[in-house]
C-alpha cells in the first residue's frame, strides 16, 4: 500500500494550555504589605506546540510523565479548551466550535484510551457500549442497521460477536482494549487519537493490539496519533515521531531517522536510556538533575539546566524548531550553530 | 551450600470457590553475589514467589509445601519473631512504588533510623550516620537535609532511591525487587538499573528482580526465570535465554518484543491469553496457546529437561532444538 504523505490532516498551530493551580477566586487572595493581592500560579502544560499530521500516518508523540503528550492530545480531542493557539481539521479550525458544530468532527476523530478498566462503563453490556456511538452519530439508522454496525465491528477487533451480551468485568485486559478500539471504530473514524493504548497490558498481549490497530489502519485508511512513552513500540509503529520535553516540540522526524540519527541532546539521553536485548549493562547517557517543575518554567530552551553543550543563548533565547540536514526539525542552539 | 535454596514450594490461597495453587513445584537456588531475574506476565506469579522467600504472603495465602532454606534455616516454617530478624536486615525488599512504600508522615531520616535501631544497638546519632552514609552511595545529593525530608518532597526517581538505600540499610545478603521501575520514566529507570547493579556489584549482594521487561533483565542479571501459570518453565543462563530460547513461550514473548519486529510489519504475538489460576488446564499449562503441542502436552505436566546451559519444561524441547538446527544447516547450505 502506497500512502500518500503530503496532505496535512490536523493542524496545531501555537498551542499553550495552562491549568490554574492556585483555587479559585478567593483562595488567590493574599494579604501583603497592607494592601490585598491576587496572586495566581498556572502549571505550564504545554508551551507552543506546532504540529502537522499527515493523512494516512501514525505520529507518535513520546516523552516522560508530565511533559505534556497526554494534554496535546485531549486538546485536540476538545476535551480541554487550548489556552491560546489553534487547532485546525481539514483546514477548518475546530478549538473555538460550538458542540453543535463540532458534532461531524466528533465522528470523524476518535479516541482511545490508556486504561480499558476504567474507559468502559462497568453497567453496560459490550453491545450497549458499542452501539451508543453509532446510534448517537447515525440517528437514521435502525435498529437491525445499528446491531450489523457492531457486529462487523466486533468481528474486526477478534471479538465474537455473541460475547455482546457480557460485561466488561468479563473480559481480560487485553480483550477489553480490543472493545474499546472497537468502540472508536464504530463510527468509521478518518483519526484516531490513542493515548498510551498499550501500557497497561502484558508483553504478549501488547504485541496483539498493536496488529489489531496496525491492520485497522491498513484496512481502513486511518491516521493515528499515538501517545506513548515506551520508545521501543514507537520504533515499531510510527512513520513520524515528535518528541516532547517540558511541554515542547525538541524534535521532530521520521522514526528511522530519529533512532538512527537522533540530533537533539534530550533525544539522544532518551534513545540511550531504552533497555535492549541487545546489551550486556546499561549504557546510557545521564541527565543532569531532574526535569524542572512546569509551574517556573525555565528560561529560554527548557532543556538547558541539563543540557551538556548549554550556553549563554540557550539561558535566553528560546530555541525554534529547524530543518536540519538530516531532515528532522530539531528545536536546539548548539544544532543550529553546528556545536552538536 | 547455596546462600538461598527453594526446594519444592507450592503457595496456595484459600479462596471461597476453593484452593487455587498460585505456585507450585518452584525448585531453585542462589549462590551469594548472584543477580537472578525472574520474568513473567501478570498473573504468572512473579510477585507471589518473591513474597514468599521471606514469607510476606497474607491470608489467605500460605505456603501449603515445600521449604525456602537460607543460610541451613527453613524461613517457611519461622515464627514472627524470627523472620523480624531476617526481614529488612538479611533480606531487604524493595516495591514497586514508592510513595506506598514510604511512610508519608514520617521523615526519611525517621524511617532509616528506626530501621536501623530495630536491628542493631546503637545510639540514634550513629544510626543518623548510617544513615547518611547509605543516602551518599544511592548519589543522593545533599543528604544531611534530605534525612529531614517528607517523602512528599522528593521525586519520584529520588524516593526510589531513598527505597533502595533503606534497602541497603543493614548490608543484606540478599535483595529482592519487585518491579522497581515499572512505576519510573526510563531515563529514571536507566539510572536506578545502573545503580542496583553497581550496589551489588561492589557488596556482593545477591539480586532478585522481578520484572515483566526483557530489556532490564538481560542487561543486569545473570541468570533468568521464565514464569508461566505459577511454574517457572525455564531457566537458565539470561544471555541463552534471550539469544536462544527453548521455551515455546519465552521464544514468543521475545519476539513479540516490538525491538524484535521489522518496522512497520506485525509483530510476532502469541494468540490468546495466559490461564486463570483458577483454571489451569491439566498438562501443560501453555499448550493450548502453543503452536507445537503434542497429545502427551495435555495429559502430563512436563518435567525439566536440560538443553544447552538451560532448564526448559518442555515435552518438545529435543524436538524443537533438531528442527532449529535443521533450519540453520538449510539456512547454510543455502548460502553456499
Amino acid at each position: 500500500m502506497i500512502v500518500q504523505l503530503n496532505e496535512s490532516l490536523l493542524q496545531i498551530r501555537d498551542l499553550y494550555k495552562r491549568f490554574s493551580i492556585s483555587g479559585d477566586f478567593l483562595d488567590q487572595l493574599r494579604f501583603e504589605g497592607g494592601k490585598i493581592k491576587r496572586h495566581q500560579e498556572h502549571v505550564h502544560a504545554i508551551n507552543g506546540v506546532n504540529l502537522d499530521i499527515l493523512k494516512g500516518e501514525a505520529l507518535c508523540v513520546v516523552g516522560e510523565s508530565g511533559c505534556g503528550k497526554s494534554t496535546v492530545a485531549r486538546t485536540v480531542m476538545g476535551l480541554l479548551n487550548p489556552s491560546s493557539g489553534s487547532i485546525s481539521y481539514e483546514g477548518q479550525r475546530i478549538d473555538n466550535m460550538s458542540g453543535k458544530a463540532l458534532m461531524p468532527y466528533r465522528k470523524k476523530m476518535q479516541m482511545i484510551f490508556q486504561n480499558p478498566y476504567a474507559s468502559l462503563n462497568p453497567r453496560m453490556t459490550v453491545s450497549e457500549t458499542l452501539a451508543e456511538p453509532v446510534q448517537f452519530h447515525n440517528p437514521k439508522w435502525s435498529g437491525a442497521e445499528v446491531r450489523d454496525k457492531v457486529h462487523e465491528v466486533m468481528f474486526s477487533v477478534g471479538v465474537d460477536p455473541s460475547w455482546g451480551v457480557r460485561f466488561p468485568h468479563e473480559f481480560s485486559g487485553g480483550q477489553r482494549q480490543r472493545i474499546s478500539i472497537a468502540r472508536a471504530l464504530a463510527v468509521d473514524p478518518e483519526f484516531i487519537v490513542a493515548d498510551e493504548p498499550i501500557s497497561a497490558l502484558d508483553v504478549s498481549i501488547q504485541a496483539q493490539v498493536l496488529n489489531l490497530m496496525m491492520d485497522a489502519q491498513e484496512q481502513r485508511d486511518l491516521t493515528y496519533m499515538f501517545i506513548t512513552h515506551d520508545l521501543s513500540v514507537v520504533e515499531h509503529f510510527g512513520t513520524r515521531v515528535a518528541v516532547m520535553y517540558l511541554g515542547t516540540l525538541c524534535e521532530l522526524g521520521t522514526s528511522e531517522q530519529l533512532f538512527d540519527s537522533p540530533r537533539h541532546p534530550y533525544t539522544q539521553a532518551l534513545m540511550s536510556a531504552i533497555p535492549k536485548l541487545a546489551d550486556d549493562r546499561p549504557n546510557h547517557i545521564k541527565l543532569q538533575g531532574e526535569v524542572p517543575t512546569p509551574v517556573n518554567l525555565p528560561s529560554g530552551c527548557v532543556f538547558h539546566g541539563r543540557c551538556p553543550y548549554a550556553d549563554d543563548r540557550c539561558k535566553q533565547e528560546i530555541p525554534q524548531l529547524i530543518v536540519t540536514d538530516s531532515g528532522t526539525q530539531v528545536a536546539c542552539h548548539a544544532v543550529e550553530e553546528g556545536r552538536i | 551450600m547455596a546462600l538461598l535454596e527453594v526446594n519444592n514450594l507450592e503457595v496456595c490461597f484459600g479462596l471461597r470457590k476453593g484452593e487455587v495453587k498460585a505456585l507450585r513445584n518452584i525448585d531453585f537456588k542462589i549462590e551469594r553475589g548472584e543477580r537472578i531475574g525472574i520474568v513473567g506476565e501478570s498473573g504468572a506469579g512473579k510477585s507471589v514467589l518473591g513474597f514468599s522467600i521471606i514469607n510476606l504472603i497474607s491470608q489467605p495465602g500460605y505456603v501449603s509445601q515445600g521449604e525456602v532454606m537460607f543460610e541451613g534455616q527453613n524461613l517457611a516454617k519461622m515464627n514472627h519473631q524470627q523472620l523480624r530478624s531476617i526481614r529488612g536486615n538479611r533480606i531487604s525488599m524493595i516495591f514497586q512504588d514508592p510513595m506506598m512504600t514510604l511512610n508519608p508522615v514520617l521523615t526519611i531520616g525517621d524511617q532509616m533510623v528506626e530501621c536501623l535501631m530495630e536491628h542493631r544497638t546503637i545510639s540514634k546519632q550513629d544510626a543518623r550516620n548510617i544513615a547518611v552514609q547509605k543516602l551518599q552511595q544511592v548519589y543522593i545529593p545533599s543528604p544531611e537535609t534530605r534525612l529531614d525530608q517528607y517523602p512528599h518532597e522528593l521525586s519520584g526517581g529520588m524516593r526510589q532511591r531513598v527505597v533502595i538505600a533503606i534497602g541497603l540499610l543493614m548490608d543484606p545478603d540478599i535483595i529482592i525487587a519487585d518491579e522497581p521501575t515499572t512505576a519510573l520514566d526510563v531515563t529514571i529507570q536507566a539510572e536506578i538499573m545502573e545503580l542496583m547493579l553497581e550496589l551489588c556489584e561492589r557488596n556482593n549482594v545477591a539480586l532478585i528482580l522481578i520484572t515483566h521487561d526483557l530489556g532490564v533483565v538481560s542487561q543486569v542479571t545473570q541468570r533468568t526465570f521464565v514464569m508461566y501459570a505459577g511454574r517457572i518453565i525455564e531457566q537458565g543462563p539470561t544471555k541463552e535465554i534471550i539469544n536462544d530460547a527453548q521455551h515455546p513461550y519465552t521464544q514468543g514473548l521475545i519476539n513479540a518484543l516490538p525491538q524484535m519486529g521489522v518496522r512497520g510489519k506485525r509483530l510476532h504475538q502469541i494468540r490468546g491469553a495466559m490461564p486463570s489460576l483458577q483454571s489451569v488446564p491439566v498438562g501443560c499449562a501453555f499448550r493450548e496457546r502453543c503452536d507445537y503441542a503434542i497429545e502427551n502436552c495435555s495429559h502430563n505436566v512436563p518435567d525439566f529437561t536440560e538443553s544447552g546451559g538451560c532448564k526448559v519444561a518442555c515435552h518438545m524441547v529435543a524436538e524443537l532444538k533438531r528442527e532449529e538446527q535443521a533450519v540453520k544447516l538449510e539456512i547454510k547450505g543455502g548460502a553456499q
